[in-house]
Protein backbone atom coordinates (compact mmCIF):
# COMPACT_ATOMS: atom_id res chain seq x y z
CA UNK A 1 0.00 0.00 0.00
CA UNK A 2 0.93 3.58 -0.37
CA UNK A 3 1.85 5.63 2.55
CA UNK A 4 3.39 8.88 3.88
CA UNK A 5 7.04 7.97 5.29
CA UNK A 6 9.38 10.48 7.35
CA UNK A 7 13.11 10.94 6.12
CA UNK A 8 14.26 13.49 8.21
CA UNK A 9 13.28 17.25 8.93
CA UNK A 10 11.45 18.87 6.56
CA UNK A 11 11.51 15.57 3.93
CA UNK A 12 8.72 13.32 3.77
CA UNK A 13 7.32 11.62 0.93
CA UNK A 14 5.20 8.43 -0.28
CA UNK A 15 6.30 4.94 -0.22
CA UNK A 16 5.27 1.31 -0.52
CA UNK A 17 4.44 -0.38 2.42
CA UNK A 18 3.40 -3.66 3.87
CA UNK A 19 -0.48 -3.73 4.40
CA UNK A 20 -1.38 -3.25 8.38
CA UNK A 21 -2.39 -6.43 10.53
CA UNK A 22 -4.66 -7.27 13.40
CA UNK A 23 -2.32 -7.81 15.98
CA UNK A 24 -4.85 -7.30 19.01
CA UNK A 25 -8.39 -8.54 19.44
CA UNK A 26 -10.41 -5.17 19.44
CA UNK A 27 -7.93 -3.99 16.44
CA UNK A 28 -9.54 -2.77 12.94
CA UNK A 29 -8.34 -2.39 9.88
CA UNK A 30 -9.39 1.15 8.42
CA UNK A 31 -8.71 1.62 4.10
CA UNK A 32 -8.62 5.55 4.17
CA UNK A 33 -10.52 7.89 2.26
CA UNK A 34 -9.40 10.98 3.51
CA UNK A 35 -7.17 12.56 6.02
CA UNK A 36 -5.67 15.21 6.67
CA UNK A 37 -2.01 17.26 7.35
CA UNK A 38 -2.73 19.39 10.95
CA UNK A 39 -0.56 21.80 12.51
CA UNK A 40 0.17 18.80 14.80
CA UNK A 41 2.30 17.76 12.34
CA UNK A 42 4.35 20.83 11.85
CA UNK A 43 5.66 20.17 15.17
CA UNK A 44 7.54 16.62 13.61
CA UNK A 45 7.73 17.88 10.86
CA UNK A 46 10.34 20.27 11.42
CA UNK A 47 11.93 17.70 13.59
CA UNK A 48 11.37 19.33 16.92
CA UNK A 49 9.65 16.13 18.87
CA UNK A 50 12.15 13.97 19.88
CA UNK A 51 11.80 10.35 19.30
CA UNK A 52 10.50 10.45 15.83
CA UNK A 53 11.92 8.08 13.77
CA UNK A 54 12.75 7.62 10.46
CA UNK A 55 10.13 5.59 8.38
CA UNK A 56 6.99 6.26 10.21
CA UNK A 57 3.91 7.54 8.69
CA UNK A 58 2.11 10.60 9.77
CA UNK A 59 -1.29 11.09 10.06
CA UNK A 60 -3.81 11.39 13.30
CA UNK A 61 -6.63 12.92 10.90
CA UNK A 62 -8.67 10.72 9.20
CA UNK A 63 -11.82 8.86 8.14
CA UNK A 64 -12.31 5.83 5.98
CA UNK A 65 -14.11 2.45 5.86
CA UNK A 66 -13.59 -0.77 8.03
CA UNK A 67 -12.08 -3.95 5.89
CA UNK A 68 -11.88 -6.35 8.63
CA UNK A 69 -12.34 -6.12 12.38
CA UNK A 70 -10.56 -7.93 15.52
CA UNK A 71 -12.33 -11.28 17.02
CA UNK A 72 -13.21 -8.68 19.92
CA UNK A 73 -14.56 -5.88 17.93
CA UNK A 74 -18.36 -5.97 18.47
CA UNK A 75 -19.08 -2.20 18.12
CA UNK A 76 -18.06 -2.24 14.45
CA UNK A 77 -18.68 -4.10 11.07
CA UNK A 78 -16.87 -4.86 7.74
CA UNK A 79 -17.93 -2.12 5.53
CA UNK A 80 -18.82 1.15 8.20
CA UNK A 81 -17.66 4.29 7.65
CA UNK A 82 -15.87 5.88 10.04
CA UNK A 83 -14.05 9.23 11.90
CA UNK A 84 -11.53 7.66 13.88
CA UNK A 85 -10.85 10.32 16.75
CA UNK A 86 -6.83 11.01 16.76
CA UNK A 87 -6.57 9.94 20.51
CA UNK A 88 -6.13 5.97 21.12
CA UNK A 89 -8.20 5.28 23.98
CA UNK A 90 -8.71 1.96 25.73
CA UNK A 91 -12.07 2.83 27.12
CA UNK A 92 -11.11 0.88 30.80
CA UNK A 93 -8.22 2.61 32.67
CA UNK A 94 -9.26 5.12 34.80
CA UNK A 95 -8.40 7.81 33.26
CA UNK A 96 -10.95 6.64 30.22
CA UNK A 97 -13.33 6.11 32.35
CA UNK A 98 -13.29 9.89 33.13
CA UNK A 99 -13.68 10.73 29.68
CA UNK A 100 -10.04 12.11 29.32
CA UNK A 101 -9.91 10.00 26.03
CA UNK A 102 -6.42 12.15 25.39
CA UNK A 103 -4.89 10.82 28.51
CA UNK A 104 -5.32 6.88 28.54
CA UNK A 105 -2.98 4.52 30.13
CA UNK A 106 -3.06 1.60 28.02
CA UNK A 107 -2.09 3.04 24.30
CA UNK A 108 1.57 4.60 24.80
CA UNK A 109 4.29 2.68 26.35
CA UNK A 110 6.91 5.03 25.55
CA UNK A 111 5.86 8.06 27.26
CA UNK A 112 3.23 8.76 30.41
CA UNK A 113 2.33 12.14 30.05
CA UNK A 114 0.38 11.18 26.88
CA UNK A 115 -1.91 8.66 25.39
CA UNK A 116 -1.75 7.31 22.30
CA UNK A 117 -2.32 9.28 19.03
CA UNK A 118 -1.92 8.24 15.67
CA UNK A 119 0.64 8.84 13.25
CA UNK A 120 2.41 11.34 15.75
CA UNK A 121 6.34 9.52 16.64
CA UNK A 122 6.98 7.24 19.48
CA UNK A 123 6.50 10.07 22.01
CA UNK A 124 2.71 9.43 21.81
CA UNK A 125 2.96 5.38 20.89
CA UNK A 126 4.76 4.27 18.03
CA UNK A 127 1.61 4.10 15.43
CA UNK A 128 1.90 4.77 12.28
CA UNK A 129 -1.00 6.88 10.78
CA UNK A 130 -3.04 7.98 8.22
CA UNK A 131 -1.68 9.59 5.74
CA UNK A 132 -2.22 5.96 3.78
CA UNK A 133 -3.85 3.52 2.42
CA UNK A 134 -4.68 1.71 5.21
CA UNK A 135 -4.36 2.35 8.90
CA UNK A 136 -4.29 -0.25 12.21
CA UNK A 137 -6.65 0.87 14.46
CA UNK A 138 -6.60 -0.74 17.84
CA UNK A 139 -9.43 -0.33 20.73
CA UNK A 140 -12.03 -0.14 17.48
CA UNK A 141 -14.92 -0.46 19.99
CA UNK A 142 -14.31 2.79 21.82
CA UNK A 143 -13.10 5.74 19.63
CA UNK A 144 -14.25 5.09 15.76
CA UNK A 145 -18.15 6.64 15.31
CA UNK A 146 -19.97 5.47 12.32
CA UNK A 147 -20.11 8.15 10.24
CA UNK A 148 -23.99 9.33 9.83
CA UNK A 149 -25.29 9.30 6.37
CA UNK A 150 -26.27 12.89 5.81
CA UNK A 151 -22.78 13.94 6.50
CA UNK A 152 -20.15 15.36 4.62
CA UNK A 153 -16.77 13.78 4.41
CA UNK A 154 -14.88 16.94 4.40
CA UNK A 155 -17.04 17.84 7.24
CA UNK A 156 -16.58 14.15 9.32
CA UNK A 157 -12.58 14.59 8.61
CA UNK A 158 -12.70 17.60 10.65
CA UNK A 159 -14.43 15.95 13.50
CA UNK A 160 -11.28 13.46 14.03
CA UNK A 161 -9.08 16.46 15.77
CA UNK A 162 -10.43 20.19 14.48
CA UNK A 163 -13.60 20.78 15.17
CA UNK A 164 -13.27 19.33 18.80
CA UNK A 165 -10.13 21.05 19.55
CA UNK A 166 -11.37 24.30 18.86
CA UNK A 167 -14.38 23.25 20.70
CA UNK A 168 -12.88 22.20 23.75
CA UNK A 169 -10.53 25.11 23.84
CA UNK A 170 -13.61 28.01 23.92
CA UNK A 171 -15.14 25.41 26.76
CA UNK A 172 -11.88 24.73 28.85
CA UNK A 173 -11.99 28.78 29.26
CA UNK A 174 -15.01 28.44 31.18
CA UNK A 175 -16.05 31.81 29.07
CA UNK A 176 -19.01 33.34 31.23
CA UNK A 177 -22.09 34.96 29.40
CA UNK A 178 -20.73 38.99 27.97
CA UNK A 179 -16.99 37.09 28.57
CA UNK A 180 -14.18 38.77 26.13
CA UNK A 181 -12.25 36.01 24.66
CA UNK A 182 -8.71 36.46 23.21
CA UNK A 183 -7.57 33.73 20.44
CA UNK A 184 -3.89 33.48 19.40
CA UNK A 185 -3.58 31.83 16.27
CA UNK A 186 -5.95 31.88 12.84
CA UNK A 187 -5.04 27.97 11.94
CA UNK A 188 -7.82 25.51 11.78
CA UNK A 189 -7.87 25.10 15.64
CA UNK A 190 -7.81 28.76 16.45
CA UNK A 191 -10.86 29.56 13.78
CA UNK A 192 -12.89 26.89 15.31
CA UNK A 193 -11.80 27.71 18.72
CA UNK A 194 -13.10 31.15 17.75
CA UNK A 195 -16.38 30.30 16.68
CA UNK A 196 -16.98 28.30 19.06
CA UNK A 197 -16.66 30.19 21.68
CA UNK A 198 -19.68 32.15 20.42
CA UNK A 199 -21.50 28.95 21.38
CA UNK A 200 -20.78 29.62 24.87
CA UNK A 201 -22.03 33.03 25.14
CA UNK A 202 -18.56 35.16 24.77
CA UNK A 203 -19.59 39.01 24.40
CA UNK A 204 -16.29 39.50 21.72
CA UNK A 205 -14.32 37.66 20.31
CA UNK A 206 -10.87 38.38 18.83
CA UNK A 207 -7.97 36.61 17.21
CA UNK A 208 -4.54 37.56 16.58
CA UNK A 209 -2.30 35.52 13.44
CA UNK A 210 0.18 37.25 11.02
CA UNK A 211 -1.47 35.56 7.87
CA UNK A 212 -3.65 38.12 6.24
CA UNK A 213 -5.60 35.81 4.18
CA UNK A 214 -6.20 33.57 7.76
CA UNK A 215 -7.36 36.65 9.23
CA UNK A 216 -9.58 37.75 6.49
CA UNK A 217 -11.42 34.22 6.90
CA UNK A 218 -11.61 34.06 10.42
CA UNK A 219 -13.72 37.49 10.48
CA UNK A 220 -16.08 35.98 7.96
CA UNK A 221 -16.57 32.40 9.32
CA UNK A 222 -16.48 33.14 12.73
CA UNK A 223 -17.99 36.69 12.86
CA UNK A 224 -15.09 38.51 15.06
CA UNK A 225 -12.37 40.74 15.26
CA UNK A 226 -8.94 39.83 14.00
CA UNK A 227 -5.97 41.60 14.15
CA UNK A 228 -2.07 41.47 12.22
CA UNK A 229 -0.18 41.09 15.50
CA UNK A 230 2.58 42.30 12.59
CA UNK A 231 1.06 45.52 12.57
CA UNK A 232 0.57 45.93 15.92
CA UNK A 233 3.56 46.67 17.97
CA UNK A 234 2.76 44.72 20.89
CA UNK A 235 -0.40 43.00 21.17
CA UNK A 236 -0.28 42.50 25.04
CA UNK A 237 -0.37 46.45 25.19
CA UNK A 238 -3.02 46.65 22.33
CA UNK A 239 -5.45 43.75 24.52
CA UNK A 240 -5.00 45.70 27.34
CA UNK A 241 -6.06 48.52 25.52
CA UNK A 242 -9.17 47.41 24.41
CA UNK A 243 -10.46 45.82 27.52
CA UNK A 244 -10.38 49.12 29.49
CA UNK A 245 -7.05 47.79 30.71
CA UNK A 246 -7.95 45.27 32.21
CA UNK A 247 -7.28 42.05 30.05
CA UNK A 248 -9.48 39.74 28.46
CA UNK A 249 -11.48 37.43 30.42
CA UNK A 250 -9.94 34.11 28.54
CA UNK A 251 -7.43 33.74 26.57
CA UNK A 252 -6.51 31.15 24.21
CA UNK A 253 -3.33 29.49 22.72
CA UNK A 254 -4.08 27.71 19.20
CA UNK A 255 -0.85 28.11 18.34
CA UNK A 256 2.13 25.92 19.83
CA UNK A 257 5.68 25.46 19.33
CA UNK A 258 5.92 26.60 15.60
CA UNK A 259 4.92 30.66 16.85
CA UNK A 260 6.33 33.61 15.60
CA UNK A 261 6.93 37.29 17.14
CA UNK A 262 9.32 37.02 18.73
CA UNK A 263 13.36 36.53 17.58
CA UNK A 264 14.37 35.80 21.45
CA UNK A 265 11.70 32.41 21.61
CA UNK A 266 12.09 32.02 17.72
CA UNK A 267 16.05 31.71 17.96
CA UNK A 268 15.59 29.47 21.29
CA UNK A 269 13.15 27.50 20.45
CA UNK A 270 12.63 26.88 16.95
CA UNK A 271 16.51 27.20 15.62
CA UNK A 272 18.72 26.17 18.62
CA UNK A 273 16.24 23.75 20.38
CA UNK A 274 17.31 24.81 23.82
CA UNK A 275 13.20 25.02 24.62
CA UNK A 276 10.54 22.52 23.45
CA UNK A 277 9.35 25.36 20.75
CA UNK A 278 8.66 28.66 20.80
CA UNK A 279 6.03 29.68 23.54
CA UNK A 280 5.21 33.23 22.32
CA UNK A 281 1.61 33.07 21.67
CA UNK A 282 1.42 31.36 25.60
CA UNK A 283 3.50 34.55 26.52
CA UNK A 284 1.12 36.60 24.79
CA UNK A 285 -1.63 34.66 25.98
CA UNK A 286 -0.79 34.67 30.28
CA UNK A 287 -0.02 38.28 29.81
CA UNK A 288 -3.36 39.49 28.08
CA UNK A 289 -5.21 37.74 30.42
CA UNK A 290 -6.93 39.82 33.01
CA UNK A 291 -5.90 38.77 36.93
CA UNK A 292 -7.84 36.09 37.92
CA UNK A 293 -8.60 34.81 34.17
CA UNK A 294 -8.42 31.88 32.50
CA UNK A 295 -5.96 30.89 30.00
CA UNK A 296 -6.97 27.42 27.67
CA UNK A 297 -4.21 25.62 25.97
CA UNK A 298 -4.46 23.92 23.64
CA UNK A 299 -1.41 24.52 21.39
CA UNK A 300 0.96 21.80 21.83
CA UNK A 301 4.85 22.49 22.84
CA UNK A 302 7.50 19.33 23.06
CA UNK A 303 8.46 17.71 26.23
CA UNK A 304 11.42 19.30 27.86
CA UNK A 305 10.44 22.88 28.91
CA UNK A 306 9.53 26.33 27.63
CA UNK A 307 10.26 30.22 28.73
CA UNK A 308 6.82 31.31 29.98
CA UNK A 309 6.16 34.03 32.98
CA UNK A 310 5.43 31.55 35.07
CA UNK A 311 5.38 34.55 37.40
CA UNK A 312 2.59 36.46 36.19
CA UNK A 313 0.74 33.36 36.26
CA UNK A 314 1.24 33.40 40.11
CA UNK A 315 0.77 37.11 40.26
CA UNK A 316 -2.38 37.61 38.49
CA UNK A 317 -4.04 34.43 40.14
CA UNK A 318 -4.52 32.83 36.84
CA UNK A 319 -6.23 29.55 35.96
CA UNK A 320 -4.60 27.23 33.03
CA UNK A 321 -6.63 24.33 31.60
CA UNK A 322 -4.90 22.43 29.03
CA UNK A 323 -5.21 18.70 27.06
CA UNK A 324 -5.32 17.17 23.74
CA UNK A 325 -8.75 16.82 22.64
CA UNK A 326 -11.00 14.63 24.07
CA UNK A 327 -12.71 13.82 20.93
CA UNK A 328 -14.71 10.51 21.29
CA UNK A 329 -16.25 12.37 24.09
CA UNK A 330 -17.63 15.55 22.58
CA UNK A 331 -18.60 14.18 19.05
CA UNK A 332 -22.46 13.50 19.81
CA UNK A 333 -22.62 17.24 20.33
CA UNK A 334 -20.84 18.39 17.59
CA UNK A 335 -22.81 16.30 15.25
CA UNK A 336 -25.60 17.65 16.28
CA UNK A 337 -24.16 21.02 15.76
CA UNK A 338 -23.44 20.09 12.04
CA UNK A 339 -26.74 18.60 11.79
CA UNK A 340 -28.29 21.30 12.65
CA UNK A 341 -26.56 24.25 10.54
CA UNK A 342 -24.78 25.57 13.65
CA UNK A 343 -21.13 24.57 12.48
CA UNK A 344 -20.12 24.30 9.07
CA UNK A 345 -16.53 23.14 9.08
CA UNK A 346 -15.38 21.78 6.18
CA UNK A 347 -15.30 25.79 4.91
CA UNK A 348 -12.05 25.16 6.34
CA UNK A 349 -11.10 23.25 3.95
CA UNK A 350 -8.78 25.10 0.77
CA UNK A 351 -7.42 21.67 -1.29
CA UNK A 352 -7.63 18.63 -1.96
CA UNK A 353 -4.86 16.87 -2.85
CA UNK A 354 -3.84 13.46 -4.05
CA UNK A 355 -1.90 11.30 -1.24
CA UNK A 356 0.95 10.57 -3.51
CA UNK A 357 1.87 14.58 -3.62
CA UNK A 358 2.24 14.56 0.27
CA UNK A 359 5.84 16.33 -0.24
CA UNK A 360 4.03 19.12 -1.87
CA UNK A 361 1.26 18.87 0.62
CA UNK A 362 3.46 19.53 3.05
CA UNK A 363 5.24 22.19 2.07
CA UNK A 364 2.24 24.30 0.87
CA UNK A 365 0.64 23.54 4.90
CA UNK A 366 3.84 24.59 6.38
CA UNK A 367 4.82 27.68 4.69
CA UNK A 368 1.36 28.92 4.28
CA UNK A 369 1.50 28.99 0.50
CA UNK A 370 -1.49 29.38 -1.99
CA UNK A 371 -3.86 30.80 0.93
CA UNK A 372 -4.15 27.16 2.49
CA UNK A 373 -6.34 26.73 5.93
CA UNK A 374 -6.43 22.74 5.75
CA UNK A 375 -5.20 20.10 3.18
CA UNK A 376 -6.91 17.08 2.94
CA UNK A 377 -5.41 13.95 1.83
CA UNK A 378 -6.83 11.59 -0.65
CA UNK A 379 -5.63 8.05 -0.91
CA UNK A 380 -5.81 7.02 -4.98
CA UNK A 381 -7.91 3.73 -3.93
CA UNK A 382 -10.58 6.32 -2.62
CA UNK A 383 -10.96 8.55 -6.05
CA UNK A 384 -12.39 5.55 -8.37
CA UNK B 1 -21.60 40.77 32.39
CA UNK B 2 -21.27 43.95 30.65
CA UNK B 3 -22.45 43.08 27.42
CA UNK B 4 -25.93 40.79 28.34
CA UNK B 5 -27.93 43.53 27.06
CA UNK B 6 -26.15 43.05 23.74
CA UNK B 7 -27.97 41.48 20.52
CA UNK B 8 -26.13 38.11 19.15
CA UNK B 9 -28.99 37.07 16.90
CA UNK B 10 -26.65 37.62 13.79
CA UNK B 11 -24.31 34.56 15.43
CA UNK B 12 -25.83 31.22 14.93
CA UNK B 13 -26.19 29.46 18.07
CA UNK B 14 -24.72 32.02 20.21
CA UNK B 15 -24.95 30.95 24.02
CA UNK B 16 -26.65 27.55 23.05
CA UNK B 17 -23.49 25.90 24.88
CA UNK B 18 -23.20 28.44 27.48
CA UNK B 19 -23.65 26.81 31.47
CA UNK B 20 -23.01 28.64 34.36
CA UNK B 21 -22.10 26.08 36.02
CA UNK B 22 -19.12 25.03 33.22
CA UNK B 23 -16.57 25.68 36.57
CA UNK B 24 -14.37 23.58 37.16
CA UNK B 25 -14.81 22.58 33.39
CA UNK B 26 -13.27 19.57 31.45
CA UNK B 27 -10.79 18.46 31.78
CA UNK B 28 -11.82 18.24 35.88
CA UNK B 29 -15.47 17.99 35.43
CA UNK B 30 -15.47 14.09 36.01
CA UNK B 31 -13.00 13.58 38.93
CA UNK B 32 -13.73 10.38 40.65
CA UNK B 33 -10.60 9.93 42.69
CA UNK B 34 -10.85 6.52 41.47
CA UNK B 35 -6.90 6.88 41.26
CA UNK B 36 -6.56 6.68 44.47
CA UNK B 37 -7.24 2.82 43.96
CA UNK B 38 -4.13 2.49 42.14
CA UNK B 39 -3.33 0.69 39.07
CA UNK B 40 -5.79 -1.67 39.30
CA UNK B 41 -8.21 -1.41 36.61
CA UNK B 42 -8.88 -4.31 34.35
CA UNK B 43 -6.55 -4.05 31.64
CA UNK B 44 -7.02 -4.88 28.11
CA UNK B 45 -5.62 -8.03 26.73
CA UNK B 46 -1.91 -7.42 26.07
CA UNK B 47 -1.02 -7.17 22.30
CA UNK B 48 1.95 -9.20 22.00
CA UNK B 49 5.00 -7.91 22.32
CA UNK B 50 7.18 -9.47 19.86
CA UNK B 51 9.26 -6.38 18.49
CA UNK B 52 11.47 -4.19 20.84
CA UNK B 53 9.68 -1.85 22.43
CA UNK B 54 10.86 0.86 24.62
CA UNK B 55 9.13 1.53 27.68
CA UNK B 56 8.90 4.68 30.21
CA UNK B 57 10.61 4.33 33.39
CA UNK B 58 7.75 6.24 34.76
CA UNK B 59 5.37 3.16 34.16
CA UNK B 60 5.83 -0.89 35.03
CA UNK B 61 5.02 -2.29 31.60
CA UNK B 62 4.42 -1.86 28.21
CA UNK B 63 0.55 -0.38 27.15
CA UNK B 64 -2.30 -3.05 26.83
CA UNK B 65 -1.64 -1.85 22.71
CA UNK B 66 1.44 0.14 21.22
CA UNK B 67 2.38 1.47 17.76
CA UNK B 68 4.94 -1.07 15.84
CA UNK B 69 6.03 1.69 13.12
CA UNK B 70 9.75 1.57 13.90
CA UNK B 71 11.17 -0.61 16.14
CA UNK B 72 14.98 0.69 17.75
CA UNK B 73 17.28 -0.44 15.84
CA UNK B 74 21.79 0.59 14.26
CA UNK B 75 23.36 3.62 15.79
CA UNK B 76 20.11 5.22 17.06
CA UNK B 77 18.38 2.35 18.15
CA UNK B 78 21.40 2.01 20.41
CA UNK B 79 21.10 5.69 21.53
CA UNK B 80 17.29 5.38 22.52
CA UNK B 81 17.58 2.41 24.46
CA UNK B 82 20.47 4.43 26.73
CA UNK B 83 17.48 7.56 26.76
CA UNK B 84 15.30 5.17 27.84
CA UNK B 85 17.12 4.62 30.99
CA UNK B 86 15.85 8.37 32.30
CA UNK B 87 12.34 9.84 33.35
CA UNK B 88 10.20 11.88 31.05
CA UNK B 89 11.53 15.17 33.23
CA UNK B 90 15.14 14.76 32.41
CA UNK B 91 17.31 15.94 29.64
CA UNK B 92 19.23 12.91 29.93
CA UNK B 93 16.02 10.79 28.33
CA UNK B 94 15.45 13.93 25.38
CA UNK B 95 18.40 15.17 24.23
CA UNK B 96 19.79 11.94 23.35
CA UNK B 97 16.44 11.03 21.45
CA UNK B 98 17.05 14.49 19.56
CA UNK B 99 19.95 13.16 18.99
CA UNK B 100 19.23 9.67 17.73
CA UNK B 101 16.58 11.06 15.51
CA UNK B 102 19.44 13.31 13.82
CA UNK B 103 21.47 10.07 13.19
CA UNK B 104 18.69 7.82 12.50
CA UNK B 105 17.80 10.47 9.37
CA UNK B 106 21.78 9.27 8.33
CA UNK B 107 20.93 5.87 8.54
CA UNK B 108 17.62 6.08 6.61
CA UNK B 109 19.42 7.78 3.66
CA UNK B 110 21.91 4.86 4.00
CA UNK B 111 19.17 2.44 4.05
CA UNK B 112 18.16 4.24 0.80
CA UNK B 113 21.31 3.67 -1.01
CA UNK B 114 21.41 -0.35 0.20
CA UNK B 115 18.14 -0.86 -1.62
CA UNK B 116 19.53 1.42 -4.76
CA UNK B 117 17.59 4.25 -4.56
CA UNK B 118 18.83 7.81 -4.54
CA UNK B 119 16.65 9.87 -2.38
CA UNK B 120 15.28 13.16 -4.45
CA UNK B 121 15.75 15.57 -1.29
CA UNK B 122 14.33 18.31 -3.70
CA UNK B 123 10.97 16.17 -3.78
CA UNK B 124 10.98 15.27 -0.80
CA UNK B 125 11.15 18.61 0.40
CA UNK B 126 8.02 19.58 -1.37
CA UNK B 127 10.79 21.58 -3.83
CA UNK B 128 8.04 21.72 -6.43
CA UNK B 129 5.53 23.85 -4.31
CA UNK B 130 7.41 25.66 -3.08
CA UNK B 131 8.82 26.92 -6.75
CA UNK B 132 5.67 26.69 -7.89
CA UNK B 133 3.71 29.12 -5.01
CA UNK B 134 6.18 30.65 -3.74
CA UNK B 135 10.01 31.23 -6.25
CA UNK B 136 10.72 34.40 -4.56
CA UNK B 137 11.41 32.60 -1.11
CA UNK B 138 13.35 29.82 -2.34
CA UNK B 139 15.54 31.96 -5.00
CA UNK B 140 16.12 34.04 -1.48
CA UNK B 141 16.60 30.49 0.56
CA UNK B 142 19.21 29.08 -2.26
CA UNK B 143 20.50 32.62 -2.37
CA UNK B 144 21.44 32.80 1.24
CA UNK B 145 22.90 29.27 1.67
CA UNK B 146 25.05 30.15 -1.44
CA UNK B 147 26.33 33.10 0.68
CA UNK B 148 26.92 30.82 3.54
CA UNK B 149 28.81 28.12 2.17
CA UNK B 150 31.22 30.33 0.34
CA UNK B 151 31.41 31.94 3.90
CA UNK B 152 32.55 29.10 5.39
CA UNK B 153 35.11 28.08 2.46
CA UNK B 154 36.63 31.44 2.44
CA UNK B 155 36.82 31.28 6.12
CA UNK B 156 37.80 27.96 6.12
CA UNK B 157 40.88 27.91 3.89
CA UNK B 158 42.04 31.63 5.00
CA UNK B 159 42.57 29.82 8.57
CA UNK B 160 44.71 26.64 7.14
CA UNK B 161 46.66 29.27 4.86
CA UNK B 162 47.34 30.98 8.12
CA UNK B 163 48.33 28.26 9.65
CA UNK B 164 50.90 26.70 7.52
CA UNK B 165 52.43 30.09 7.56
N1 LIG C 1 -4.63 19.92 21.96
C1 LIG C 1 -4.99 19.25 20.89
O1 LIG C 1 -5.69 18.25 21.01
C2 LIG C 1 -4.58 19.72 19.54
C3 LIG C 1 -5.19 19.17 18.41
C4 LIG C 1 -4.86 19.70 17.16
C5 LIG C 1 -3.92 20.70 17.05
N2 LIG C 1 -3.34 21.17 18.18
C6 LIG C 1 -2.33 22.24 18.11
O2 LIG C 1 -2.98 23.46 17.86
C7 LIG C 1 -2.05 24.35 17.23
C8 LIG C 1 -2.67 24.96 16.00
O3 LIG C 1 -2.98 23.95 15.04
P1 LIG C 1 -3.39 24.37 13.56
O4 LIG C 1 -3.69 23.13 12.82
O5 LIG C 1 -4.41 25.44 13.61
O6 LIG C 1 -1.98 24.95 13.06
P2 LIG C 1 -1.53 26.06 11.99
O7 LIG C 1 -0.07 25.97 11.89
O8 LIG C 1 -2.33 25.94 10.73
O9 LIG C 1 -1.97 27.42 12.68
C9 LIG C 1 -1.21 28.14 13.57
C10 LIG C 1 -1.43 29.62 13.28
O10 LIG C 1 -0.80 30.41 14.29
C11 LIG C 1 -0.25 31.57 13.67
N3 LIG C 1 0.75 32.13 14.58
C12 LIG C 1 2.09 31.93 14.61
N4 LIG C 1 2.63 32.60 15.65
C13 LIG C 1 1.61 33.25 16.28
C14 LIG C 1 1.55 34.10 17.40
N5 LIG C 1 2.64 34.40 18.11
N6 LIG C 1 0.32 34.60 17.77
C15 LIG C 1 -0.79 34.30 17.06
N7 LIG C 1 -0.78 33.49 15.97
C16 LIG C 1 0.41 32.97 15.59
C17 LIG C 1 0.26 31.05 12.35
O11 LIG C 1 0.42 32.10 11.40
C18 LIG C 1 -0.83 30.06 11.96
O12 LIG C 1 -1.83 30.66 11.17
C19 LIG C 1 -0.80 23.52 16.96
O13 LIG C 1 0.14 23.71 17.98
C20 LIG C 1 -1.32 22.11 17.02
O14 LIG C 1 -0.32 21.20 17.38
C21 LIG C 1 -3.66 20.69 19.41
ZN1 LIG D 1 -4.52 17.35 14.31
ZN1 LIG E 1 -7.66 4.17 28.72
Amino acid sequence: MLAMSYRGPQRVRIDQKPMPEILHPQDAIVRVTRSCICGSDLHLYNGNVPDTRVGETFGHEFIGVVEEIGPDVHKLKVGDQVIVPFNIACGECTFCKQELYGNCHESNPQATAVGGIFGYSHIAGGYNGGQAEYVRVPYANVGPTVIPDWMHPDDAVLLTDVVPTGYQAAEMGGIQKGDTVAVFGAGPVGIMAARSAWLFGAGRVIVFDQEEYRLDFVRKFAQCEAYNFKSIEDPVVFMKKTTDSLGADVCIDAVGAEAAGSAMQTITGRKLLLQAGSSTALQWAINSAKKGGIVSIVGIYGPTGNLVPIGNVVNKGLTIRANQASVKRLLPRLIEHIRNGVLSPRQLITHHIPLEEISDAYRIFSDKLDNCIKPVLIPPSARI
Amino acid sequence: MENQEKDYSHIKGWGIDADPKNDPTYPMRKRSNDEHNGYGWKRPPQQPIDIEVLHSNERPNVTAVFGTSAPPSGLSGMIRRYAFRYGEGSFAHWLPLLMADRVNVVEGILDDFRRGRVPNIFAERGGKAEWKHNPKGMVQKVAIGVVVVTAVVALLSRRSRSSES
